[in-house]
């Protein structure tokens, strides 16, 4: 306990942040020791080379997508604090948490969630996914399957499934009722170690 | 009315009944025709004295019998028949009416018709004659069962909580057989029941048969609540899995009662726990064994595609008796052989062996499950079985369901330290509640050795109520339950690109933060068994060609535009009908125009999605479909529609004007691996040399003074059949709708000729054209009837497939062209691949001849 309580205090805030993600102390101590092997050289943050440096990740078809997502636009670094929010998006919903009526809605909710799958789409930032995005990130993960034609098609496919006001391209409100009868809780959560 | 009708069928099935009862005492004395009823109880007893007596046997011949009454050569498999049929009619008498079924389990319905049919058995030969037998139930009725229900699992979400299921299933069982055995046991001692003779191996031994949740019962019952997946997943996995063990567990306590109290020492009991194991996982990994060999079996099957799907199910019922002759578990082989191969099996085989599988097996599946519940029914009228002792019965049930309880909440009290997603307190309940006992517990009851335990008929006729209370009651106060404790519901989720997309980028989103916190997690192990399996187990188990194909976005788009295509052609028939080929005109226009409005947001590109269709339709292979570019190809044209619609409608007005079928698209093959379409550049180049002759003819009419009649030269083609004098006595006009004729055989002819085809059919010698409607047209064609041109179309027609496609849509390719112009669209580069080979070759020659 004594060595728990020793690196929680290393880490500025602690306590806002154990508020706003729901992690609690052991993940947070986990996190933090995650974060300080990440950052080899011990700058205190982690650049985009640092998660590239994760062998699994460079493998993984729109791993640099999700790495990107790390980064708010213009930034090149990320703290601990925006690593640790970054994750919370994965904690599974809580159901015995008390609602508070006017707390702002968790991080791991439904909505943000999707918010950041959504976001992996639309890398130009204007709230649509449009039909170029969509099709760069089928082909990442199609890879060599599919013939080009398919692939567009595919893309087009799906675009017209989810676009309501068809103006072909797929903004987050569509994204979302699109996916409203997928367990989004189920999919988009892993088990964080205590 | 409905319930009359019901009624009815009931007498029927009574009559079907006697009607057997009735053959067997015809046959037993053929000439006391007036003791007829008396001998029927008799008869029914298919016991060899009456064999002895049987009228054809005894009688000496003294004349060559024309025709004789054999009734002892077809006795068993006529028995058996005559069972299933009337067990089949019972099931279709309880679907009759669906308010009934609402409300009341088929399951328990089925039982209690069974109940009535032994009953009636029972009044006609006063004695027990039919009953379930636990071999055939083992051997026949149970293997196809299961192997249904492991073939059509839901692989991955049976994998991914194959963790808790286990637990459920082995924990849970083992829990279940030991505390209702034990318990049993002390109430006993306590002298709740008063004297039996069961000592507490055999107490225990009770426990373990009574531990099985049956799947069948659980099936039939789940099916119809449609609770959430992973709480079904749960229930039905636990129930599947736990046969298996609930058997193992029975076979090591019968041991252990033939050993007798008091040899079992440390030892024996040890040989007991490795036996359990070795029996358990020694029939799961022989049922892997037998789904790889299913599956590199299924490689090589191509040339035998009739029979394909009946190698899975003989290898299945294999696996089974396999695991049973080494005495390994043999339900569980089953349920892994099913599970295991059915990724690689339906990637395999031809789509139309997949389909035939899945129908077959559940035909066979829910055909045994409906004898399994009449029979446990039919089972119960016997005076023999039923020992009655209080006591007993109602402790047993109580045990069971309280114990079984109490197992469920523990062990999920447990999981849930562990899982990502705990299973709440009101799923729980359902999975305890869903404990359904079933044939499995009876048979395992009815082969109770009797001199071993004395009390066996007890025991039967307790399990026999435990299932009834549990399929019976609890059957019915499920639904009710479920929808009381708003137990969270199954979503009905539409296969959608999205989802899938979506799904496979959440799963790299997922294994992405593990990896980004430096954890082994689930999504880590999922990796790596996908890459392993990608790169070893397919290269083993799937063809070549199959391994390339089976992305799941691909085949979910492939599944859609197939859907779509079929909707598309049911509304057409149902809207358009024949009178929209009759109407040419309007009738397509208007069908078009509704179909645009209603599925103006649910499939927008169904148009687009024909030509996908196209290639369903012909049933050929998935593989094989996307093997050729053409799809893909064909897909491609909705995304021209989007940027090139004035293009098209130009086009299509072009067309129509001039008579001019496309067929570039939407080319249905008749060979299994290639395809003919024609080239589409061509296509654009007739169009124009049409709309060139047509100004030609148009100036030279006009100059000479004839009336031109452009416009007019598309409606004689439609209106002719009708029109005495179009021409009525054709020899060539065997279709009403000639042109669907030309259309065809168009597809391996060479475009210019069909261009050429085209007048020629319409002004076939010996008509006499009055109308000058035909003038243009036919001064154009004499070029055409030349014989090259006619050898052609003898060889097009002479292809059988072509004949066929005119069957099934007498409208595709005219019409649809007309429907669908988007499709027609001018630039599909697709088409170029497949192009008729024949098509550069011939084009000069009959460009010439028609220039």
């Amino acid at each position: 306990m004594g060595s728990t309580n020793s690196t929680l205090l290393k880490i500025p805030n602690v306590e806002v942040l154990m508020r706003e993600t729901g992690f609690s102390p052991a993940h947070i101590i986990r996190l933090h020791d995650r974060f300080k092997a990440l950052d080899k050289e011990g700058r205190g943050y982690l650049c985009p080379q640092d998660f590239g440096a994760i062998k699994e990740l460079a493998m993984n078809p729109i791993g640099d997508r999700i790495i990107g997502a790390f980064f708010s636009p213009g930034k090149e670094t990320v703290d601990f604090h925006t690593f640790v929010k970054i994750l919370a998006h994965f904690r599974p919903v809580d159901k015995d948490r008390p609602k508070e009526p006017n707390s702002p809605e968790p991080i791991n909710s439904r909505s943000n969630k999707l918010k950041f799958a959504f976001q992996l789409y639309d890398q130009d930032k204007d709230g649509k996914i449009s039909r170029d995005e969509l099709l760069k990130v089928l082909r990442a993960m199609l890879g060599m399957q599919v013939t080009e034609e398919q692939l567009e098609s595919i893309a087009d496919r799906t675009i017209q499934e989810a676009d309501l006001d068809r103006d072909d391209a797929i903004s987050f409100e569509e994204f979302r009722k699109s996916l409203e009868k997928v367990n989004i809780d189920h999919k988009m959560s892993i088990r964080f170690l205590r | 009315m409905a319930f009359l009708r019901e009624f009815a069928l009931i007498l029927a099935l009574v009559a079907v009944f006697s009607t057997s009862c009735k053959a067997a005492a015809l046959e037993v004395d053929s000439f006391e025709v007036d003791n007829d009823f008396s001998l029927k109880s008799s008869a029914a007893e298919d016991t060899s004295a009456s064999t002895n007596d049987s009228g054809h046997g005894s009688s000496t011949i003294t004349t060559l019998p024309i025709v004789t009454w054999k009734w002892h050569h077809v006795e068993t498999p006529y028995l058996v028949a005559l069972w299933i049929l009337t067990c089949w009619l019972c099931k279709l008498v309880v679907e009759l009416n669906h308010s009934v079924t609402a409300v009341f389990p088929e399951s328990g319905l089925l039982i209690i018709l069974g109940f009535i049919l032994g009953g009636i058995v029972w009044g006609a030969d006063k004695a027990q004659t039919f009953r379930l037998i636990p071999t055939n139930f083992f051997y026949y009725l149970l293997p196809q069962i299961v192997l249904d229900a492991s073939y059509c699992m839901p692989n991955k979400l049976f994998f991914s909580n194959l963790g808790a299921i286990l637990v459920h299933a082995v924990i849970g069982t083992c829990w279940n057989a030991g505390t209702v055995g034990i318990a049993l046991w002390a109430c006993y001692e306590g002298g709740a029941m008063g004297t039996l003779n069961i000592g507490p191996l055999q107490f225990l031994l009770f426990g373990a048969l009574m531990s099985a949740v049956d799947p069948v019962a659980v099936i039939a019952v789940f099916e119809e609540v449609h609770v959430n997946e992973v709480l079904y997943i749960l229930v039905f996995g636990e129930s599947l899995l736990n046969d298996g063990v609930t058997v193992v567990l029975y076979n090591v306590f019968d041991a252990f009662v033939s050993l007798g109290g008091p040899k079992i020492n440390a030892a024996e009991i040890i040989k007991g726990i490795v036996s359990f194991f070795v029996v358990a996982f020694g029939g799961s990994f022989l049922g892997v064994v037998f789904a790889v060999l299913i599956s590199m079996l299924t490689r090589i099957t191509k040339n035998v595609q009739v029979i394909e799907a009946g190698f899975i199910i003989v290898l299945g019922y294999l696996s089974y008796l396999t695991a049973e002759m080494l005495s390994l578990s043999a339900i569980l082989s089953i349920t892994f052989c099913g599970v295991c191969c059915q990724k690689y099996i339906n990637a395999n085989m031809d789509e139309k062996s997949v389909t035939t599988l899945r129908y077959t097996l559940k035909v066979m599946a829910n055909g045994s499950e409906t004898m399994i519940f009449v029979f446990l029914g039919v089972s119960a009228i016997d005076k023999n079985i039923w020992v009655w002792n209080t006591g007993f019965i109602l402790l047993t049930l109580l045990f069971v369901v309280v114990f079984r309880f109490i197992g469920v909440f523990f062990l999920n009290w447990v999981l849930n330290q562990s899982r990502l997603i705990p299973i709440d307190y009101v799923d729980q309940f359902v999975m305890g509640y869903g404990g359904l006992r079933g044939a499995v517990a009876y048979g395992l009851a009815a082969i109770l050795d009797e001199k071993k335990i004395p009390e066996k008929n007890l025991m039967l006729g307790t399990t026999l109520i435990v299932v009834y209370f549990t399929v019976i009651l609890q059957g019915i106060t499920m639904k009710p339950l479920v929808q009381w404790l708003k137990v969270k519901k199954a979503t009905q989720s539409d296969l959608t690109l999205n989802g899938k997309m979506n799904n496979r980028a959440f799963e790299h989103i997922l294994t992405a933060m593990e990896d980004i916190c430096g954890r082994m997690g689930d999504n880590w192990w999922t990796r790596h068994w996908n890459y392993f399996e990608d790169k070893y187990v397919c290269w083993l188990l799937m063809k070549s060609d199959a391994r390339k194909n089976k992305d799941p976005i691909f085949g979910a788009f492939h599944k859609l535009n197939l859907e779509d295509a079929k909707t598309y052609v049911t509304e057409g028939e149902r809207k358009g009908s024949l009178a929209f080929i009759r109407n040419y005109d309007n009738a397509s226009v208007d069908f078009k125009k509704k179909l645009a409005l209603e599925y103006a947001d649910i499939m927008p590109d169904i148009m687009a999605d024909m030509s996908e269709y196209d290639f369903g339709i012909d049933n050929v292979p998935v593989t094989s479909v996307m093997k050729n570019p053409i799809p893909s190809v064909s897909l491609d044209i909705h995304e021209q529609d989007r940027k090139g619609m004035p293009d098209h409608l130009t086009a299509h007005h072009l067309l129509d004007q001039h008579l001019y079928k496309s067929r570039s698209n939407n080319r249905p093959t008749y060979s299994r691996s290639h395809y003919n379409t024609t080239e589409n550049p061509d296509e654009m180049q007739e169009i124009f040399q049409r709309t060139m002759r047509n100004r030609l003819e148009s100036f030279k009419s006009a100059k000479m003074g004839v009336n031109p009649a452009k416009k007019l030269s598309k409606h004689p083609k439609k209106d002719s059949p009708h029109k005495p004098n179009g021409k009525p006595g054709d020899p060539h006009r065997t279709h009403p709708y000639g042109d669907e004729d030309f259309e065809f055989s168009a597809d391996s002819a060479s475009s210019s000729e069909i261009a050429g085809h085209f007048p020629r059919s319409t002004n076939t010698p010996g008509s006499g054209v009055d109308n000058p409607a035909f003038v243009p047209e036919m001064d154009t064609s004499p070029p055409m009837r030349n014989p090259p041109w006619q050898t052609e179309t003898g060889n097009n027609t002479a292809v059988a497939p072509s004949q066929r496609a005119q069957d099934r849509l007498p409208w595709t390719p005219t019409n649809q062209s007309h429907l669908a112009p988007l499709r027609m669209s001018t630039h599909s580069t697709d088409t170029v691949v497949m192009a008729d080979e024949e098509a550069p070759e011939e084009k000069p020659g009959t460009r010439h001849t028609r220039l």
